[in-house]
């Protein structure tokens, strides 16, 4: 599967050709540099390992230095993509995708802190009023004689946000080359500046 | 953000006239229908703009058989043919949500003669900067 290191520039909206509005995430793609090739013969599974922003020699550790000598380039973020056929050295740009496609973006969600279940998990809460204390409450979270437990996996109070998720089905509306920028229809994971991995369907 | 404004600058236009709130507009609209594209025309005060870049946007009010009509045009959407300015008002709004209160006589906007005048001698000296009739 093909894919690309991307970095959230933020959101705005561009006119299609029947001059409807269509919301749009920018992004700056690549362009990134093969580090590594993964095989199967040597480590298990088919990859390919990704460097991208270029950054001065002496801001990298000698461990990671020595394992980008064969790029020549010391890059801030590393990723993995599975089974992309590609060489090391090789560059990877903006125009691995086309317009009009489909991609799925992975990346970290913001934090949202811990939160209630109905911020996290959308109940219903309580009633306001007529004397209810059940404001913002979970409600009864299981039975009594069977099955004498809470089920495993329970909705409940929380963690949320700060996972890794995966958006499918993103559609690429907008490509410019010269500027590695890529406009998807519609919103992504994670705060502007966050980095991102875009991947062909 | 930098970006944003490089992406959203490639997607303006900058074939449109100078307008302000106050100010009567001919707003020719493409219409697509069944495969075929025609032109509607919208004539109204135009009573506010709101927003800036690709995003800005401007209101049109009219009376259409008495009873008062108001359309938000995106200024920079493509199914805008081109926009006519049929006489500079004169206002000391941005925002002439006011003129919905009013009726009749009450709801006219003086016009800014000077400003006709400006405009139609500077065609004159470049008419190819003639930007209400392209």
């Amino acid at each position: 599967m093909k894919g690309i290191i991307a970095k959230k520039i933020g959101m705005t909206q561009l006119f299609n050709e029947d001059g409807k509005i269509v919301p749009i995430t920018l992004l700056k793609a690549g362009p990134c540099k093969v580090v590594q090739k993964k095989t199967l013969e040597k480590d298990g599974y088919n990859a390919v390992q990704i460097g991208f922003e270029e950054i001065k020699d002496k801001k990298v550790n000698n461990p990671l230095k020595g394992h980008m000598k064969k790029a020549n380039e010391y890059f801030r973020y590393l990723r993995e993509i599975r089974d992309f056929d590609k060489n090391e050295g090789e560059i990877i740009d903006v125009d691995i995708f086309k317009q009009g496609e489909k991609v799925r973006v992975t990346g970290l969600s913001k934090g949202k802190g811990f939160q209630g279940v109905m911020r996290r998990w959308g109940m219903a809460g309580g009633f306001d009023s007529h004397g209810s204390t059940s404001h913002r409450r979970i409600g009864a979270i299981g039975n009594r004689l069977t099955p004498q437990k809470v089920f495993k996996g329970k909705k409940m109070p929380g963690h949320m946000g700060f996972d890794n998720i995966t958006i499918r089905n993103l559609e690429v509306v907008f490509i410019d080359k010269d500027n590695n920028l890529i406009g998807l229809k519609g919103a992504v994971p994670g705060p502007n500046g966050g980095i991102l991995i875009i991947r062909g369907e | 953000m930098r970006e944003i404004k490089l992406v959203e600058q490639s997607f303006e236009r900058s074939d449109l006239p100078n307008f302000k709130p106050g100010d009567t507009l001919k707003v020719y609209i493409k219409i697509k229908e069944g495969g075929k594209e025609r032109i509607q025309i919208f004539e109204g005060i135009c009573i506010a703009r709101k927003g800036g870049g690709l995003k800005e946007t401007f209101t049109v009010r009219k009376i259409s058989f008495g009873v008062g009509v108001e359309k938000i045009f995106p200024l920079h959407s493509p199914s805008i043919h081109k926009i006519e300015v049929v006489r500079y008002g004169d206002v000391r709004r941005a925002k002439l949500y006011y003129l919905r209160e009013l009726k009749g006589k009450k709801a006219k906007v003086k016009e800014k003669r000077k400003m006709k005048q400006i405009v139609e001698e500077l065609n004159k000296e470049n008419p190819e900067e003639d930007t209400n009739n392209k």
